[in-house]
């Protein structure tokens, strides 16, 4: 690491072409903290509260990861990236992992070299316009000024869209979510498009959000998840599946409330193994035994931490949809502990 | 026998390398060359062993990819389906127009506020002061970042031009819009066509025309004059030639655009957004705004220096000959002045275009938005769109102070 560090103070870029050979889950504990990419501020997602901590549904992946590698939900510190710099700065090492409404496509997967460690949201791209400009599909929209983020999906699924659809647009990009919603308000764009998650985020911000509308369709698959750095299986292993344990939490009814009880030992194998009270799942990942334990325990299980960033009851009211539990109807699924 | 003798010839030894001091230097440089090329080499082969490592071996075929992306300001024919390179060179030209833009109006303005600042008005010269002092010590990023919030806040919104609550200016013919300004166009109901240049770009042969009559009109009537001093040097009489010049500027013009069939295209609210006409955008016009105004201040202080380099004997010499004030100032001093200002003027110029890669703060596609901004992120390809970048900006800027160094060479005193 070293060397790659040194070499990448020389380029300009600031970019290193950092080893992805096995070690992160190393560093890790050597550094005593994980360092996750997050997105630059995105209620609901992830953003800073008041006192500077941050706080979301993307964060509490990261506080339930290091909760599990360093038994500690607080050991960790934060990168805001952009839609365009979070790619190099997980492929160059100044992150440990990357949980930012990253949407799973085919070439971030293979040709990005990245490996997404599964999928904690399953999202849709949408419109918002303001309720005045009488807009009630997208297919209205020829000729209209669209604000995008630049550097991401919502990029291309939008030229595709109006291409499609034989439409012209003017693309408006912007780097962060907070100078789009600066351009949007000001009127200098009478669309604003991304995930329909930010967008309800977004719009949860405003002074009046029911001036504005999301209009119905949507128009890409974005399933959101973390990822790491491809070629380091074990690091991916402890991401995927202290993602799957928060998921399968929820299934098994495993609550922050309930997991001191549940830790005793219970007469279900898969709550045991989960827990650690039976096997040792801990041990083949390279963590201690009660690291998924510590992973719920540090902002509960999946459907919690849903409910308390971004659920129904909140500003941002999502319902969850497509990530309901499989047995909810939902798409939300863990592989077996076993 | 001979009156000198050879100096004793000493055979070469290696420590000689070292101890003679003929050789020592040769030696130094030598062994700092090679430390030097050792060090690059080795970077080199870091980065490649370890890009190589990360399965992302150098290889620039991803720019003949579709680019998948739409670019707003785009001079050259350009769509979601161009190739990233087409993307990178639309880029590219939004680079150069804007640091053409910003040089001409930083030059424009730098030497008025230069000359405005040794003005013997007190408020003048200390409002420029002003100006220079708090323009050069903010950083640039956020007089654009703020030119843009400012312009986005203040000018209406095009949806307000329908309620009435804006309206179009000069006779209904330019819109102030936060979305930037709507001007007429020029177009032509006999239009000669475009020219293809090797399928890559078109020209338009209106405009072709169009310049090839100026020019051409323009030597005709310099002609004019050469002729009309031959004659006054000759005889003391200068003929009058002034509606033949007039004449031969705008009769050929005049002439041509009439057979083109001439006339302007207004914009119109259609929609969402005005149609028709030439759009320069909000980003444009604040970071055009914003890089001028920031670069002026250096270079009203460069000829602020200049100025003042001039020795004083040559404005009392020019006063005492009858010049006026500002006919010491045109023909005595700056011509003298220029020498110094213009090698600090280049790097303002280099500065200019460099800071314009800051574009994307305010969404304006220069080429580090496109190359190494979309590109980049889309494709993962840092080292080679970066190196790419890096290549394009040291290419523009090494043209630029060719250029300024033949300018320097023109005007500086000649020694002989």
């Amino acid at each position: 690491m070293k060397k790659s560090a040194f070499f990448g103070a020389l380029t300009v870029a600031g970019f290193a072409a950092a080893m992805a050979s096995a070690g992160t889950l190393d560093d890790v504990k050597a550094k005593g903290f994980l360092q996750c990419g997050v997105s630059t501020g995105l209620v609901g997602f992830a953003a800073p509260d008041s006192n500077g901590n941050w706080a979301g549904f993307d964060v509490s992946l990261c506080r339930a990861v290091a909760a599990a590698v360093l038994g500690d939900p607080q050991a960790v510190k934060f990168t805001p990236t952009t839609g365009k710099t979070r790619f190099t700065a997980l492929a160059s090492g100044e992150v440990d992992m990357l949980a930012r409404n990253t949407t799973w496509t085919f070439s971030r997967d293979v040709d990005l070299k990245f490996t997404f460690d599964g999928i904690n949201y399953y999202d849709g791209q949408g419109f918002m316009v303001p309720k005045s400009l009488g807009v009630s599909s997208a297919k209205e929209l020829d000729g209209a000024t669209v604000c995008i983020q630049t550097g991401t999906t919502t990029e291309l699924n939008l030229a595709d869209f109006f291409r499609a659809n034989k439409m012209k647009y003017e693309p408006v990009p912007i780097e962060t979510n907070a100078e789009a919603r600066q351009q949007f308000l000001a009127g200098a764009c009478d669309v604003y498009t991304t995930d329909r998650s930010g967008l309800a985020a977004t719009r949860a911000t405003f002074e009046n959000p029911d001036n504005y509308v999301v209009l119905p369709e949507v128009i890409s698959k974005e399933p959101l998840g973390p990822l790491t750095r491809q070629g380091d299986d074990q690091w991916s292993d402890i991401v995927r599946w202290t993602l799957n344990a928060l998921i399968s939490a929820e299934e098994l009814g495993i609550t922050s409330a309930n997991i001191d009880e549940l830790a005793k030992g219970t007469n279900n194998p898969e709550i045991n193994r989960i827990l650690g009270t039976e096997g040792n799942l801990g041990g083949m990942l390279g963590l201690d035994k009660k690291w998924a334990y510590n992973a719920i325990k540090a902002g509960g299980n999946y459907g919690e931490i849903f409910e308390k960033y971004i659920g129904e009851k909140t500003a941002i009211g999502l319902s969850r949809g497509l990530n309901a539990q499989w047995k909810d109807g939902g798409l939300i699924y863990s592989p077996p502990f076993r | 026998m001979s009156a000198f003798t050879d100096p004793p010839k000493e055979s070469f030894r290696l420590g000689m390398l070292i101890y003679d001091t003929r050789y020592r230097s040769m030696t130094i440089q030598i062994v700092a060359l090679i430390a030097f090329l050792a060090g690059a080499a080795w970077l080199v082969n870091n980065a490649a062993n370890n890009l190589a490592a990360l399965g992302k071996p150098l290889q620039f075929s991803f720019l003949w990819e579709p680019s998948g992306y739409d670019i707003n300001q785009r001079l050259i024919e350009y769509n979601s389906q161009s190739p990233h390179i087409r993307a990178a060179f639309v880029g590219l030209i939004n680079t150069l127009i804007i640091a053409v833009m910003g040089c001409t109006t930083a030059t424009i303005l730098g030497v008025v506020i230069g000359v405005l600042r040794l003005s013997k008005n007190w408020l003048v010269s200390k409002l420029m002061t002003v100006y220079i002092e708090t323009f050069r010590n903010v950083p640039v990023l956020l007089w654009i970042v703020f030119t843009m919030a400012i312009f986005i806040e203040t000018m209406p919104a095009p949806r307000e031009f329908r309620s009435g609550a804006a309206t179009m200016k000069l006779f209904d013919s330019v819109a102030f819009t936060n979305r930037g300004f709507y001007i007429p166009e020029p177009l032509f109901s006999n239009s000669l066509g475009n020219i293809d240049v090797f399928g890559i770009f078109k020209i338009s042969n209106d405009l072709l025309a169009v310049i090839a009559v100026l020019v051409v009109s323009f030597l005709l009537q310099r002609a004019v004059k050469r002729r009309a001093d031959k004659i006054q040097e000759a005889t003391g009489i200068r003929p009058v030639t002034w509606w033949q010049r007039v004449g031969l500027m705008f009769i050929p013009i005049v002439v041509l655009l009439y057979v083109l069939g001439f006339h302007l295209g207004y914009p119109e609210l259609k929609g969402f957004n005005f149609k028709g006409g030439i759009h320069l955008r909000n980003s444009l016009i604040s970071l055009w705004i914003a890089l001028s105004l920031y670069t002026a201040a250096f270079i009203a202080e460069a000829v602020r220096a200049g100025i003042m380099a001039v020795s004083k004997g040559q404005s009392e010499a020019a006063f005492a000959l009858g010049l006026t004030a500002s006919q010491t100032m045109n023909l005595v001093i700056l011509p003298q002045a220029l020498r110094v200002i213009i090698p600090p003027l280049i790097s303002q110029y280099l500065n200019l275009t460099k800071n314009s890669s800051l574009a994307i703060a305010v969404g304006y596609m220069d080429i580090t938005g496109t190359l190494a901004g979309i590109t980049l992120n889309q494709t993962g390809r840092e080292m080679e769109t970066l190196i790419l970048l890096m290549l394009v900006y040291l290419t523009i800027s090494l043209s630029i102070s060719s250029v300024m160094n033949w300018y320097n060479n023109a005007v500086k005193l000649k020694e002989r």
